[in-house]
């Protein structure tokens, strides 16, 4: 007993006093080469994207020769017909897709969330989260083969139904996650001072979930802008996403344009990855400041 | 007081409806119409001949030979224990891999936690060609693992990794590691830590105590992790398409060929068939082992 305090103990003191104290087969829970170990993962899992940019600054003509630092190939990138109209394709798929699947998982999570226990409550749960259980290439055959036999040519309109589909249950997930963290009781108080059921809605249940919808929003939007596989089986010449048209690319030849444009939509979803993160942290609680006060 | 969506079902429905619509109309019915094809006749000219017939899960195993008699053809038997062997290879190399750093990343201080759990995650978000490329670069001839090697003497001649089994299964592991890391540290995270203090006071060696004590505590995350990598593994396209370079077939390039190239309707959707039998599989063995006790009833 006393030596799991001791050892607990000396787990607070910081990291640079352990040392001093390792006796034996080493502190407990301490590994040798454990740092280094996830080092080395970080590194692994690092290296890859370290070098793709890195590379997309090289002026060489070719993606593995090094020759010097500058920013032609992002020059190219933005005077590159192809990929501007790839990119706007991709923007409005990303952006109508993100507001549809969002507005549909804010209603069923909401269903769900807030309807008690109930029949088909686990089969409407089974079926949000389908799209993440069948591989990819799966739902894209299958998309495929559906949009051709019945005929839908709708252009990007096609895309954006089979992206919809697949961003709505990551919209899903951090709203509900959210909704299941919020008190109850809130709604409760606003109802008990007679506020409807909209009233109660508006000023109190959405405000609370807000991060929630922000986080899965921004989710189901770098999903869909890095989609791929289903946007390849379902696209066509005029309706070329980013993705594809990368794709394109790599398979005419290796070239630094590919490194330059793969790092700006590296850059995007970081950057929307960021945005997520911050939305789905944060605490959980009243709309306004002067209600915590007891 | 209770909410509306509790009271009225025809509220709850409502705000259900839209999402069981789509998914069903466009997933559900997509996968369904799929199955039957699977079982119909193709078209040599593209599309399918609306009658039933076996013919697409016989061209699995058997072709037809020159005097019209089924022959026993191992092509896509050998294409299916390449998928198999490369992504049992794939999650084994992510367990190695991500074990180790979800207990160190357990280990930390809260807030270093947070961004060391960021930092795995942020890979994952970014997009899947973007980093089958980067691999390109670094294992292509001349690449950048190629280069230095060469300047040191080390080799002579390029190591040719790129358009190999090996590239699919590093391309593989890189993709898919996320997903074995996260639910092990996620079982980690609840991990009493004075169970392990407890075994050591007991003079457990520290890799006794992680033997005895942390593996079986952390085996529903590792369970977990193992199924979310090799599902995916076992139907990827990407990797086997350009780090593979597509002269070794696995079920997702397979499947990829039928549709685009081959336009084999009914047999691609067969081979789309086998894939969600593995992913049945992986569901129905999550929820035999790695199902958290408490939801379980």
């Amino acid at each position: 007993m006393s030596a799991a305090r001791r050892g607990r103990g000396a787990g607070r003191v910081g990291a640079g006093r352990v040392g001093a104290g390792r006796v034996g087969a080493g502190r407990v829970g301490e590994f040798r080469g454990l740092g280094a170990w996830a080092a080395g993962f970080y590194g692994f899992l690092y290296f890859p994207i370290v070098v793709l940019v890195v590379y997309s600054f090289n002026q060489s003509r070719l993606a593995l020769m090094w020759q010097g630092f500058g920013l032609r190939w992002y020059v190219k990138v933005f005077h590159n017909e192809g990929i501007r109209g790839a990119a706007y394709n991709s923007l409005v798929v990303a952006a109508s897709a993100t507001a549809i699947a969002t507005v549909v998982a804010v209603a069923a999570a909401l269903a769900l969330a807030r309807g008690g226990e109930f029949r088909g409550r686990h089969a409407v749960l089974g079926l949000i989260s389908l799209p993440l259980m069948v591989p990819e290439i799966v739902t894209a055959v299958a998309t495929l083969m559906f949009f051709t036999s019945i005929g839908l040519a709708l252009g990007l309109g096609n895309l954006i139904i089979a992206h919809t589909v697949f961003c709505i249950p990551f919209a899903f997930m951090p709203i509900r996650a959210r909704l299941a963290g919020t008190d109850l009781s809130l709604e409760e108080a606003a109802r008990d001072l007679y506020a409807g059921e909209w009233a109660s809605f508006r000023y109190v249940t959405l405000p609370l979930m807000m991060p929630g919808i922000v986080a899965g929003a921004t989710l189901s939007f770098v999903i869909s802008l890095d989609d791929f596989i289903i946007t390849l089986m379902v696209s066509n010449e005029g309706t070329t996403t980013l993705p594809v048209y990368i794709y394109s690319m790599i398979r005419q030849g290796v070239t630094p344009e590919v490194n330059a444009i793969s790092s700006i939509l590296f850059a995007i979803s970081v950057t929307l990855v960021g945005v997520y993160w911050i939305a789905s942290r944060a605490p959980v609680e009243a709309p306004s400041k002067e209600e915590k006060t007891p | 007081m209770s909410s509306a969506f509790e009271s009225h079902p025809a509220t709850r429905w409502g705000a259900l409806a839209p999402a069981v619509v789509v998914i069903g109309v466009f997933m559900l019915v997509p996968i369904l119409i799929m199955a039957v094809i699977s079982l119909l006749e193709a078209n040599p000219y593209g599309g399918v001949y609306h009658h039933f017939s076996p013919a697409a899960y016989v061209q699995l195993l058997f072709e037809f030979d020159l005097d019209d008699s089924l022959v026993f053809n191992p092509g896509y038997l050998i294409i299916l224990l390449r998928s198999l062997v490369l992504a049992l290879l794939a999650t084994l190399s992510c367990l190695a891999l991500g074990f180790p750093v979800a207990f160190y990343v357990t280990r930390q201080p809260p807030r270093r936690r947070n961004l060391l759990v960021l930092l795995i995650t942020i890979p994952f978000w970014t997009n899947l060609l973007v980093r089958a490329f980067a691999w390109i670069i670094i294992l292509g001839r001349g690449g950048v693992l190629d280069t230095p090697l060469k300047a040191l003497g080390i080799i002579d001649e390029s190591l040719g990794l790129l358009y190999t089994d090996q590239a699919i299964l590093i391309g593989l592991t890189y993709t898919y590691l996320p997903l074995m890391v996260l639910p092990i540290y996620a079982s980690l995270e609840k991990l009493d830590f004075r169970l392990v203090e407890a075994a050591s006071d007991l003079y457990a060696d520290n890799l006794t105590a992680v033997r005895k004590v942390v593996i079986p505590l952390a085996l529903p995350g590792i369970i977990a992790g193992c199924i979310l990598v090799f599902v995916p593994a076992l139907g990827d396209f990407i990797s086997p398409t350009l780090l593979g370079g597509a002269k070794h077939l696995t079920l997702g390039s397979l499947v990829q060929f039928q549709f685009a190239t081959a336009r084999n309707w009914p047999f691609g959707s067969a081979v789309a068939m086998l894939l969600l039998v593995f992913v049945a599989i992986g569901a129905a063995a999550y929820v035999m082992l790695a199902r958290p006790r408490d939801t379980a009833r």
